[in-house]
C-alpha cells in the first residue's frame, strides 16, 4: 500500500450511494478541490452500490458480489479511490478476500467477464492528500481557514476494522491537512464516536442521545464546527442532534476546496439543515 | 419492536439456565463461522463500556459471548443486542484479547435469519430489506424509495415526518433513482444459480 511508486494523477473515483444523492455537496467540493490539486478524478464507469451494511447483514455473498463487481470495472493502471469510508471498507474487504480465494477470484472473474487485478491499489482520499504532501497544499491554498476551531470527526469506520488497520495508519491526518490550511483542531471531542449507522433511520430514540453527546462534547471543548470524512455521519449528526445551539457539521472536501479557493460553496451549504454560512461568515472565510 | 427491559437479562428469572436446553456445539460452530476464538473472552467487560449503543442492548455484548459459551442459542439469537450492533468495532478497539465481536453479532444474525427465529428488532430488520430492495433495483441505495417503503411497511407515516420533510426541503432526497446502466448484471445476482 506504501507503495511510492503509485502515481496520483489520473484516479478511478468511486462515489457511492451518499455522494451521488443526499451528500452531493461533498462530491461537488470533492471534485472542485481534486482539481485545483492537479488530481484527475475519473468517475468508475457504471459503478454500482459497494454492498453496504444492509446487504451485508442480510446476504455476505450478494454484497460480496456487488462490492466485486465494482472492481471488476477499475482499470488496473491507476488506483481506485473512494471517500466514503464504509464503501472504501467493503471494496478492501472483498479485494482481501479475492486475493485470499483463487477459486473465487476466478469464479468472479467468469461471473463478469472481465479481469480483475489484485494490484489494484484501493485508497482513501485521505491517503492521497497525506502523500502529495503539505508543500502542494500551501501552493493551493487561497482562503486561510483563520483559526477556525474544528472538531476532526472520523467516525467509527475510517481506518478502524481489522481488513483497514493493515498497512499506513493515517490517524489524524484530518486534522493535520487543515491544521496546514490554517484551522484549530480540537481533539479532546469524541472524534472517533459512531454516528448511529443505520439505527438513524430505525431506532432513532437510540441514536438522538448519543449524536447530542458528540455535540456536547464538541461544544465543551470550545469548538465552533465538525469537519467529518463520512456523509453518513454527517447527515446523521445534523438531522439527529436535538441539541442547542447546532454547530454546523461540515464535510471534510467542503472545507478543503473552501480554503483552496473554491467559490460556488453557495450550492453547498444551502443543503445543510444547519446553516454554517453565519460562522464562515462571521470568520471572514466567506462574504 | 418491544423496547429492551433491562440490561443483564442473564440474571433475570425467565432466562435460568435449562441444561435440556442448551447447545453444545454453539460455541464449536460460532467460533468456527466467525473465525474468531470466542474461548479468549475473559468477560472484562470492556466492550460494553465502549459500545455507544449498549442502551438499545438487553445483552451487553460479553454477555452474548456467555450466552453462547453456555450454549444458549434460542437467547442468542433472540435478542436485541445482534440487532442494534452496527458492526462500528469499537469494542474489538477495546479488547484486550482482541475478539472481532461485531463478527460474532453478525454471525448470530446470519444463523436466526437462516433457522428463522423470533427477530426480536423486526424494524431494523424491515429497514435493511428496504435498503436491499432498492439496490436490486437500481443496482445503488435510493433514500426516498427506501424511507417510503419502510414507513409503509411499518406503519408509522408520521414518526419522524419532520426529518424527511427538512431532507426534501434540502434536496436530500432525489425523488428519482439513480440507476446502474447494465442493471441486468445486478438482479442477476438476486436470482439462484438453478433459475439463471
Ligand atoms: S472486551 Fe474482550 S475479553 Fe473483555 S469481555 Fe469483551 S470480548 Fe471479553
Ligand atoms: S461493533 Fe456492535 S457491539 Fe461492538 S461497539 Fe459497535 S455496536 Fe457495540
Amino acid at each position: 500500500m506504501s507503495d511510492p511508486s503509485l502515481h496520483l494523477t489520473d484516479l478511478s473515483y468511486f462515489p457511492g450511494c451518499s455522494l451521488e444523492s443526499s451528500a452531493r455537496e461533498s462530491n461537488i467540493s470533492l471534485m472542485e478541490a481534486a482539481g485545483i490539486l492537479g488530481l484527475n478524478l475519473i468517475e468508475l464507469e457504471d459503478w454500482n452500490c459497494c454492498g453496504s451494511s444492509s446487504a451485508n447483514i442480510l446476504d455476505k455473498e450478494i454484497a460480496f458480489s456487488l462490492a466485486v463487481r465494482n472492481l471488476s470495472l477499475a482499470p488496473a493502471h491507476r488506483p481506485l479511490m473512494a471517500m466514503c469510508p464504509r464503501c472504501l471498507y467493503h471494496l478492501r474487504e472483498a479485494h482481501q478476500r479475492l486475493a485470499r480465494e483463487p477459486e473465487t477470484l476466478r469464479a468472479q472473474e467468469r461471473r463478469w467477464g472481465r479481469p480483475i487485478s489484485l494490484d489494484l491499489k484501493i485508497i482513501h482520499f485521505l491517503e492521497v492528500l497525506v502523500r502529495l504532501g503539505p508543500a502542494r497544499l500551501h501552493q493551493g491554498l487561497v482562503r486561510n481557514l483563520n483559526g477556525l476551531k474544528f472538531v476532526p470527526y472520523y467516525g467509527c469506520t475510517l481506518f478502524r476494522p481489522p481488513s483497514l488497520r493493515q498497512g499506513t495508519y493515517y490517524q489524524g491526518e484530518l486534522g493535520n491537512v487543515l491544521t496546514m490550511l490554517g484551522g484549530e483542531p480540537l481533539t479532546r471531542a469524541l472524534t472517533h464516536r459512531c454516528c448511529g449507522s443505520f439505527l438513524s433511520a430505525a431506532r432513532a430514540d437510540v441514536v438522538t442521545p448519543l449524536v447530542n453527546e458528540i455535540l456536547a462534547s464538541a461544544v465543551a471543548v470550545g469548538a465552533e464546527c465538525l469537519v467529518t470524512s463520512c456523509a453518513m455521519c454527517q447527515l446523521n449528526l445534523e438531522i439527529r442532534c436535538t441539541w442547542d445551539p447546532r454547530l454546523p457539521v461540515f464535510h471534510f472536501s467542503e472545507i478543503l476546496a473552501l480554503a483552496l479557493g473554491a467559490e460556488d460553496y453557495e450550492g453547498w451549504f444551502t443543503r445543510h439543515l444547519v446553516d454554517p454560512r453565519p460562522l464562515l461568515a462571521a470568520r471572514k472565510l466567506i462574504a | 419492536m418491544n423496547p429492551p427491559k433491562a440490561a443483564l437479562k442473564l440474571w433475570s428469572a425467565d432466562n435460568r439456565i435449562v441444561l435440556a436446553e442448551q447447545d453444545r456445539f454453539l460455541a464449536r460452530d460460532i467460533q468456527r463461522l466467525s473465525g474468531t476464538n470466542l474461548n479468549r473472552c475473559y468477560h472484562c467487560r470492556s466492550c460494553g463500556n465502549a459500545c455507544p449503543f449498549i442502551r438499545g442492548m438487553d445483552y451487553p455484548p460479553n454477555a452474548i459471548i456467555r450466552l453462547v459459551q453456555y450454549g444458549l442459542r434460542r437467547q442468542a439469537l433472540e435478542s436485541h443486542t445482534i440487532w442494534i450492533c452496527v458492526g462500528c468495532h469499537t469494542c474489538s478497539v477495546q479488547c484486550p484479547m482482541g475478539i472481532d465481536i461485531a463478527a460474532i453479532m453478525a454471525t448470530l444474525r446470519r444463523l436466526a435469519l437462516e433457522e428463522g427465529a423470533m427477530i426480536a428488532e423486526t424494524n431494523i430488520l424491515d429497514f435493511h430489506r428496504e435498503v436491499l430492495h432498492s439496490i436490486k433495483q437500481y443496482g445503488r441505495a435510493h433514500k426516498l424509495g427506501i424511507m417510503l417503503r419502510y414507513k409503509a411497511r411499518v406503519h408509522q407515516w408520521f414518526a419522524d415526518l419532520d426529518v424527511g420533510l427538512r431532507m426534501l426541503a434540502k434536496r436530500k432526497m432525489d425523488l428519482k433513482a439513480s440507476r446502474v446502466q447494465a442493471i441486468d448484471e445486478i438482479t442477476r445476482l438476486f436470482i439462484p444459480h438453478w433459475k439463471r
